[in-house]
């Protein structure tokens, strides 16, 4: 993979919502194989920062820039994931019919979907509907789509929420040989990451 | 990109099809207001056989606008409707590909059911061939006309009706052109070309305006 020279970068951005300003002037700049952690209490703002960035949001004020390295172009939603509190899992589809749309989006073509679900432990599921999932497996289940689809930028809202000790180790990993590879990655978090943070973002001190 | 487009398709036509889907409930529902039209207006094979596709035609229309309010609503509250906008598919074509699947999972239902009920409401073989015919190309517009109405409620917690109710009166010429093509053959003696272009026409404006109209209200209604 060739990010080396990939940034996000993030210029006095602003986000209202219902007339009330969440946050503004905030600046931030991360590089290929960086880890920026948000932190901040409860209603701070880190949902609302990690959704601006991936565009779901609108900006009130500011700007975002993503140069992707080799990559060229194209909208800033297109270059990431945006791994949420919602897992977006239909509970009557199997787990591999679930992740069978999530592969076809843009971007390049990472693992196929048996592989993914090998690396995040659900493969003996796959033919089970996620209905009967427990809150864990369906997290797991939603990090498979992060897997099948490479993108450079992964965006974590509480990534570690409902994983046991060795899921947490597991998406560690993976979260590790993103960052390896060229990736980078925001967290927004209350526990501390299973990988460590290059940089972090406290949000609500101001 | 394609891929995803037609994986959205299929996965919406399996979604309706499977457990709780609902694709069912329109065409029993479609069925059981037919089935009640003959004791209403009585046993008079002439009057029924005479409004028959009308009552087919209303039918199918209630039946449609009945299964449209969870068309994005359960994306919403999955998660799935933020995974949609990163997709790299223009949302426009994901209402598309949305409302297709949905026009494939309950629509293409109603059409194929059409025959049988025209008999139960005792239309002859004509009249059934054009409430088959009309429906096949007007349903698609009913479903293009009302996926702009699921999208404006999608932020609403609670829609149920609503889109029934906002997207009914944008669907009435819809139900004229489609009757009219039927009475034209059937009773007045019309030509019958003009208002089944025009249908047609209703059919291809709604499936342009629809999703980019649809597309506009999902965005406005993110925050």
């Amino acid at each position: 993979m060739n990010h080396a020279s990939s940034q996000l970068s993030a210029t006095e951005i602003a986000v209202t919502r219902g007339g009330r300003s969440i946050f503004s002037q905030l600046s931030f700049s991360l590089t290929a194989g960086e880890l920026l952690a948000v932190t901040g209490a409860n209603g701070a703002g880190k949902s609302t920062l990690l959704r601006a960035v991936a565009g779901l949001l609108p900006l009130a004020a500011g700007s975002l820039r993503f140069q992707g390295g080799s990559e060229v172009g194209g909208p800033i939603g297109e270059s990431l994931h945006y791994f949420g509190h919602l897992d977006g899992l239909k509970s009557s589809l199997t787990v591999r019919d679930n992740l069978a749309l999530w592969a076809r989006i843009a971007g390049r073509s990472g693992l196929s979907g048996i592989e993914a679900l090998e690396a995040v432990e659900l493969d003996h599921l796959d033919d089970m509907p996620a209905g009967y999932l427990s809150a864990g497996q369906r997290r797991r289940a939603s990090l498979a789509r992060l897997l099948v689809v490479r993108r450079p930028i992964w965006l974590l809202d509480e990534p570690t929420s409902a994983l046991d000790a060795r899921a947490e180790a597991t998406f560690g990993t993976l979260l590790a040989d993103h960052l390896k590879s060229g990736g980078l990655a925001l967290a927004a978090t209350h526990r501390p990451l299973p990988v460590a943070a290059t940089a972090s973002l406290t949000l609500g001190a101001a | 990109m394609t891929g995803f487009f037609f994986g959205l398709i299929g996965r919406t036509v399996r979604l309706s099809l499977g457990a709780g889907g609902g694709a069912f409930v329109g065409l029993i529902f479609f069925l059981s207001v037919v089935a009640v039209v003959p004791f209403g207006v009585g046993p008079d094979m002439k009057l029924l056989a005479r409004i028959g596709p009308a009552m087919l035609w209303i039918a199918a229309l209630l039946a449609t606008l009945l299964g449209l309010d969870r068309l994005f609503q359960d994306d919403r509250d999955d998660g799935s409707l933020d995974q949609f906008v990163l997709s790299g598919l223009p949302l426009e074509l994901v209402v598309l590909a949305k409302a297709i699947g949905h026009w494939l999972a309950t629509g293409l239902p109603l059409v194929i059911g059409a025959p049988v009920f025209g008999l139960i409401l005792g239309l002859d073989a004509t009249a059934i061939g054009l409430v088959t015919l009309t429906l096949l190309i007007g349903t698609p517009a009913l479903i293009f006309i009302g996926a702009i109405g699921a999208a404006l409620i999608t932020a609403l917690r609670r829609g149920g009706l609503l889109v029934a109710v906002l997207v009914l009166p944008f669907t009435i010429p819809v139900l004229i052109f489609g009757v009219s093509t039927i009475t034209a053959v059937t009773t007045t003696g019309m030509p019958v070309l003009p208002p089944m272009l025009i249908l047609m026409a209703l059919t291809l404006a709604s499936a342009v305006i629809g999703p980019v109209a649809g597309a506009a209200a999902l965005r406005a209604g993110m925050d």
